[in-house]
């Protein structure tokens, strides 16, 4: 959690350039690419920028919840992707419920938008405290394995109830006419779909480090990732703190899972694992436990992705990401911004 | 809680010691030969039974290689599936038709009939499956080696994600090597989504005809049987040997371990070569057995449900491990086709087997929760969980094989 974190002293001395160049490797290796890429085809590239950073908001909200579990309890919640694929479900459902489609009034749109986040934010964050009393809790004090095989096996169980509660793939109803472009900057086109993920995302991005900066809930949570034992001493129930950040990490997740489902147009059963896979390397890139990084992290590989895609071919932007993932765990477990973090 | 569950070990206990280890042993390993017969007797259908327990014994192997790296030694290993998969990969290069040039369309054959029934020479690498598994063994502990060297410094759950990603990346990798790898040349390794099929048969080195599977189960049965017991013995063999304490050392904890001279990065490399063989032997065996290897045999799931093998019979304890092998695979191949007009029956619309890896998942949660040692654990770890009395369950179970928090630990 970025506010655990010791500020560095001030009158340090400056590092040597190596250092330095050592200390922020992950953002000279992304800047060299993307300036190498918008050298040899500007356009293009600025495009696959654009569409990196309104597809990383998603990431960067799934990656929120990884980061606020990890932070505060040091678990991976590999059950966090899964609830993310249980927002898009429920979102798509609750419209095609109500029989919203394009051709409904845009008035009707935006209230059924409104509702299917509100229903997924409320599903999910519920759905992951639950996950929470019924698979992490009764292994507090266990090893460190013990309930992160219980969070594998949770996610496979929410894995089959998607399977079971919708034909996969299943397509999402176009409401916002996500391909139709807005207007257009320097020959790129701005899509409905762009302005609609960055356009949810950013209130909530603003609401969640306002919660856990200026709220006495948000210094509970500060106080239990520095320390829970000192935090119960204190007075802060730890087991509700903990509650609470995993309700929060669900809210997001259900969010996410809404604007997925506007933004790419399928949902299928399985989709939770590689999102959750790419949210947890975006948590990672950030410095796991830092909120700010996570959201940095999201985007950064939102954009990484995109340029993947039109650079390597679709087929092999996992296998990046991927060795994206494992080479920064394996060298630079700390992430972007070199802040230690608690365990690596 | 558990004075019952205290009686029970105990005349499990009473009733393990009744013989000598060595008598129960053989009768088991006498059991298994007359396994065929027996079902023989007393099915009507017996090669359903008799199939599903061939694809057993391949999971039998991957289980006891997971076990080395998991069980032994500690390391979580979510990827193990991709060692698998090159296994499988290594049957299907050297024992198909997937590469048609080599030598000059006439092919490559060692101590297999080089021709076909019409009397021409088939195209193609074909090499003895005896030799085929070897090779498989050697080159996937090699990848095994390459795969687990950066992980050396990571534990606990970081180890565990970056498996993962590797255990993702490979399958990856061979679905798109249909035009060399990454490009590099222009074979196609894997035939795509397709993959390669179909496999050569195991065939004997005394003689001259394959095995006739899926015609004839019995044979290709006692091969897998053969390769089981290798595997167990290598299992107790390696568990009882120096390296296997450096292991066990090592998962209790890697600090002291060192400090008492343990060689850690020769230690865990040994898990992750031995492990990864064991799975590449499997693989094998299992793409040469169902007569093709395409990348969606390789999915996590795979992962998971040889994990989840090992965690149900109990991490470390061979044994436990085989009956866990069997009790699951078992039950997906050949319990949960039997149970699927269940949901019909009450008014459900869908197939249990559908949802084997929801099932699988349910029970690792279970038994993560209640009984985390295992059904059968290892007598060394129900004493570390139990040591003074039964309710000392996970509270006071000692790090084993866990993250700790020294602060020594060098990350960057």
């Amino acid at each position: 959690m970025e506010a655990a974190t010791i500020p560095s002293e001030v009158g340090a001395k400056r590092p040597s350039p190596l250092a330095f160049l050592s200390e922020n490797i992950l953002w000279f290796l992304f800047g060299a690419a993307l300036a190498y890429y918008l050298a040899s085809d500007f356009t293009t590239t600025l495009n696959d920028v654009k569409t990196g950073l309104s597809n990383g908001t998603i990431w960067a909200l799934i990656a929120l919840g990884y980061t606020l579990v990890y932070g505060i309890i040091e678990l991976i919640n590999f059950a966090h992707g899964e609830v993310f694929m249980i927002g898009s479900f429920v979102s798509v459902s609750l419209w095609q419920t109500l029989g919203v489609t394009d051709a409904t009034s845009t008035l009707l749109i935006v209230l059924s938008i409104i509702l299917a986040t509100l229903a997924a934010m409320i599903a999910c964050g519920s759905l992951n405290v639950m996950i929470e009393r019924v698979a992490y809790r009764p292994l507090r004090n266990a090893p460190k394995l013990a309930p992160l095989i219980t969070a594998i096996g949770m996610s496979f169980i929410l894995q089959n109830v998607g399977l079971l509660w919708r034909p996969t793939p299943d397509a999402s109803p176009d409401l916002i006419g996500s391909q139709k472009t807005l207007f257009t900057v320097l020959d790129v086109g701005i899509l409905h779909s762009d302005v609609f993920a960055v356009a949810v995302t950013v209130p909530l991005l603003i609401g969640l480090l306002w919660f856990v900066g200026s709220t006495r809930y948000g210094k509970a949570m500060r106080a239990t990732a520095q320390d829970p034992d000192a935090a119960r001493l204190m007075g802060i129930d730890v087991d509700r703190t903990v509650a609470l950040t995993f309700l929060l990490g669900g809210v997001l997740a259900g969010a996410a899972g809404m604007i997925y489902a506007i933004y790419n147009g399928t949902i299928q059963f399985n989709q939770g694992f590689t999102a959750g896979l790419i949210a947890f390397t975006a948590a990672v890139m950030g410095g796991i436990g830092n909120l700010k990084g996570a959201v940095i992290g999201g985007l950064m590989i939102g954009v990484v992705q995109s340029i993947s895609d039109t650079h390597f071919g679709q087929v092999w932007t996992p296998a990046i990401v991927f060795a994206i993932l494992i080479l920064i765990m394996v060298f630079r477990p700390q992430g972007l911004f070199g802040e230690e973090v608690r365990e690596g | 809680m558990s004075s019952r569950r205290a009686s029970f070990a105990q005349s499990r206990h009473r009733f393990a010691t009744m013989l000598p280890v060595k008598v129960w042993v053989g009768i088991a390993i006498v059991l298994a030969l007359l396994y065929p017969y027996i079902i023989d007797q007393l099915l009507s259908q017996p090669d359903d039974l008799l199939d599903a327990s061939i694809v057993t014994l391949a999971y039998i192997m991957m289980a006891l290689g997971l076990n080395i790296v998991v069980g032994f030694a500690g390391l979580l290993d979510l990827g193990y599936v991709a060692f698998f998969a090159i296994g499988a990969f290594v049957m299907g290069w050297l024992g198909s038709q997937q590469f048609p040039d080599v030598n000059g369309g006439k092919g490559f054959h060692f101590l297999t009939p080089g021709k076909s029934p019409l009397g021409n020479m088939i195209p193609g690498i074909h090499i003895n499956f005896f030799l085929v598994i070897l090779a498989a063994a050697a080159f996937t502990a090699v990848w095994g080696i390459i795969l687990g060297a950066p992980t050396l410094r990571l534990r606990g759950d970081y180890l565990a994600i970056v498996t993962l990603a590797f255990g993702e990346i490979v399958p990856r990798v061979f679905e798109n090597a249909t035009s060399g790898f990454f490009g590099i040349g222009s074979t196609d390794f894997s035939n795509g989504r397709q993959g390669i099929t179909p496999i050569d048969k195991i065939n004997l080195p005394w003689s001259d005809v394959p095995l006739k599977y899926p015609l004839e189960l019995k044979p290709v049965f006692y091969v897998g049987l053969g390769m089981v017991l290798a595997t167990i013995f290598l299992n107790v063999r390696l568990r009882d040997s120096r390296l296997g304490r450096a292991w066990i050392a090592v998962r209790e904890d890697e600090v002291a371990a060192a400090s008492m001279g343990v060689n850690l990065v020769r230690t865990k490399l040994a898990a992750y070569a031995i492990g990864a063989s064991l799975g590449g032997f499997a693989g094998a065996f299992y793409g040469s057995y169902v007569n093709t290897v395409n990348v969606d045999q390789f999915e996590f799931g795979i992962s998971v449900f040889i994990l989840c093998m090992v965690v149900l019979g109990g991490l470390g304890n061979v044994s436990g491990v085989i009956v866990g092998a069997i009790t699951l695979t078992m039950v997906n191949r050949f319990l949960l086709p039997k149970l699927n007009n269940v949901p019909d029956a009450i008014g459900l619309n869908f197939d249990v087997t559908s949802i084997n890896f929801g099932i699988f998942g349910f029970l690792l949660l279970v038994m993560m929760v209640l009984r985390p040692e295992g059904l059968i654990p290892s007598g060394r770890r129900r004493l570390e969980l139990h040591a003074d009395d039964d309710t000392a369950m996970l509270v006071d179970e000692p790090q084993m094989y866990e993250v700790r928090h020294d602060e020594s630990r060098d990350v960057g």
